[in-house]
């Protein structure tokens, strides 16, 4: 019981959640902002791996880092207008496309990697994001390990969570979006278009799940593996049902997250003998299912998600 | 009647598409040795950056290369297609296919049976079956071992973090290996050990990394990627496994047990072409008797002192007065 007050108490320890929530706190705002639409978006696990792959690659051809954030953002956004073209104006089953973008863009991902590499014997590294260092803010007592010696790309995580929170809820378009999700009809009502708002937003939240992919391949790490994304795109499609699709709830689910895996970890290294290390690793899972059934009783759905919507017709 | 045209078609489109990939990088020393240049295939579950499979993806390249062989190969094929890939390739008419099957050990072993012409060399837990079904693995405890008595005699914590993928026999007899060369020089080491279950994800294992090295370890034995690039970030020294990345990192790998998969692929190569491929465990072409295996240390991290005392239990191993311990069983942490 000491080991784990230990470990809750260190700052190295609160520093690896935020490292590790950082791609799901992308993933989790991507995906809110397409459900806040209507649209779910299975693509996700699959524009991760586009993002990590995009991102590292414009890295690798000599675009810079703040370059690489853009292209993977671009890519995602790419994928994201094909998912929205077949679900908002064609209204197919948001599953089925969703789906189907995952795996195309996974396939495309490592094709174009493997024709621009095709006899690489190790996979070449970049020179990624660095932890900032901040005058004295970064040499702060707990505050400085765990908030200030993050990567830029953390920091820019955490500003999409204001920009997201502050767009949904306190401008005209941020309204405009929670009812396309709600109820699509008066939007329409009110003139505004409801195909564009529904794009719209899907794009963006593409754009933003490209970034989680990003993230692993240009701070987390510095190259590119097939598989690396290892399913953290799903984890994000149940964490924004978690935040009850709120932007503030959506950053405390991801470090949730975070922190559970964290401290697996470290709870492996401390009872590994005793435990199988199965048990730590489904760890995290378990307790996102059981966090989920509590707060799901209680979740504020988008009334029209998953719902196509077409003119005319009621 | 019909089934039968169907798969032969099938089969002739796909040999007309892989001529075509690799028909021009080839043509040069087919026309010389197209007489007896035997057709190799590989069929891979991961990447060919993949530490592992990048032996085996080397041995034959350098077997192309010679002109010994005409190869050809699938990477990334799921378990769960591996049986198609692996007949699609014997109803080509390769004479040799090499890969990985401890994933699917009985499916394969099936497929090897139905086509008896074909010789199968495969990377398994378990043992050959006659007539055709090789098994060979990366047998190279012995300089893991080595590596271990490295690192036991260098830590000042005591206290060594080891990452590895799954807790398979492959992966746990090194884990032992290196922990008995450890204890052998410093019989006061301590292992922390975690499992990440997943052969390719960095981040989480540079995670696992940072939780070890907070934990106290100052030596990281790196069986994944990503464990070495944790120990650069932090200053401490790596022991690298299967392949030699103190290129990619320098001043922090220690040493890495190699693993050399020619003495085993050249090996089966020169059988199958003298007709005499049989059943047999090539496991001891990774010996490092034969080859298969090495050590290689980093001179300018390691003391002279214990550089001597390694080379001299190398030289003993060489000259079979030492035989390093296999352990099968999953490796845990010291308490």
């Amino acid at each position: 019981m000491l080991d784990i007050l230990n470990i809750l108490l260190s700052d190295s320890f609160w520093a690896a959640s935020l490292r590790i929530a950082t791609p799901l706190i992308f993933g989790v705002l991507g995906a809110l902002l397409c459900e806040k639409s209507g649209v779910l978006n299975l693509g996700i696990e699959g524009i991760f791996v586009t993002g990590a792959m995009v991102g590292w690659m414009a890295v690798w051809l000599g675009l810079g880092l703040w370059g690489g954030v853009l292209a993977a953002a671009v890519a995602g956004a790419a994928f994201g207008l094909l998912h929205a073209i077949l679900t908002v104006p064609l209204g197919l089953s948001q599953h089925v496309s969703g789906l189907g973008v995952t795996m195309f863009a996974t396939s495309l991902s490592y094709f174009t990697y493997r024709t621009a590499l095709p006899a690489v014997s190790s996979p070449p590294k970049i020179e990624p994001f660095r932890a900032l260092d901040i005058p004295v803010l970064s040499d702060l007592p707990f505050l400085g390990p765990v908030l200030f010696q993050q990567t830029a790309f953390t920091w820019l995580a955490l500003l999409m969570v204001l920009l997201v929170w502050y767009v949904l809820n306190r401008t005209p378009l941020g309204v405009a979006l929670q009812a396309v999700g709600d109820n699509p009809d008066s939007v329409d009502a009110q003139g505004l278009s409801v195909y564009g708002l529904r794009i719209g937003a899907v794009v963006a939240g593409s754009a933003l799940m490209a970034l989680g992919g990003a993230f692993l391949t240009m701070s987390a790490f510095d190259s590119f593996f097939f598989g690396m994304v290892n399913g953290r795109g799903w984890i994000c499609i149940a964490l924004v049902i978690f935040a009850s699709w709120r932007p503030g709830k959506a950053l405390f689910g991801a470090l949730l997250f975070g922190a559970f895996d964290a401290l697996q970890v470290r709870l492996q290294t401390e009872v590994g003998a005793v435990v199988p290390s199965q048990v730590f690793l489904a760890g995290p899972y378990v307790l996102s299912i059981v966090a989920l059934v509590i707060a799901a009783r209680r979740a504020d759905y988008p009334r029209a998600l998953l719902t196509p919507w077409f003119k005319g017709q009621r | 009647m019909k089934t039968i045209k169907n798969v032969t078609r099938r089969a002739a489109l796909t040999l007309a598409a892989g001529a075509m990939t690799v028909g021009f990088g080839l043509m040069a020393s087919t026309s010389m040795a197209a007489a007896e240049a035997l057709k190799v295939a590989a069929i891979y579950t991961l990447p060919v950056e993949q530490q592992w499979i990048s032996r085996i993806h080397k041995a034959l390249n350098a077997a192309a290369e010679r002109g010994d062989i005409e190869y050809v190969f699938s990477e990334n094929v799921a378990n769960t297609d591996y049986e198609r890939v692996m007949r699609e390739y014997a109803e080509q008419g390769k004479g040799l296919i090499v890969g990985e099957v401890f994933g699917l050990e009985r499916a394969a072993r099936k497929v090897a049976k139905d086509y008896p012409e074909t010789a199968f060399l495969m990377g398994s837990s378990f043992g050959a079956v006659a007539p055709n079904f090789s098994v060979f693995d990366n047998w190279i405890h012995e300089p893991s071992y080595l590596s271990g008595m490295i690192a036991g005699a260098t830590t000042e914590s005591n206290v060594i973090g080891m990452v590895g993928g799954y807790a398979i026999p492959e992966v746990n007899r090194l884990m032992h290996a290196f922990m008995d060369g450890a204890r052998e020089v410093n019989p006061e080491v301590k292992f922390i050990v975690n499992f990440i279950d997943s052969w390719y994800d960095p981040p989480k294992a540079k995670e696992s990394a940072f939780a070890m090295m907070d934990a106290g370890a100052d030596i990281m034995y790196a069986e994944r990627f990503g464990v070495s690039d944790a120990a650069v970030e932090r200053g401490v020294k790596a022991v690298g496994n299967v392949i030699d990345t103190s290129g990619d990192y320098p001043g922090t790998i220690l040493a890495s047990a190699l693993w050399h998969m020619e003495a085993t692929i050249d090996k089966a190569i020169a059988n199958v072409k003298a007709g005499s491929f049989e059943a047999a465990d090539y496991g001891q072409y990774s010996f490092m008797s034969y080859g298969g295996g090495s050590l290689v240390l980093d001179e300018a991290l390691v003391s002279t002192e214990i550089v001597e005392q390694v080379r001299s239990k190398e030289a003993d191993i060489l000259d079979g007065l030492f035989r390093v311990n296999v352990n099968d069983a999953r490796p845990v942490s010291d308490n």
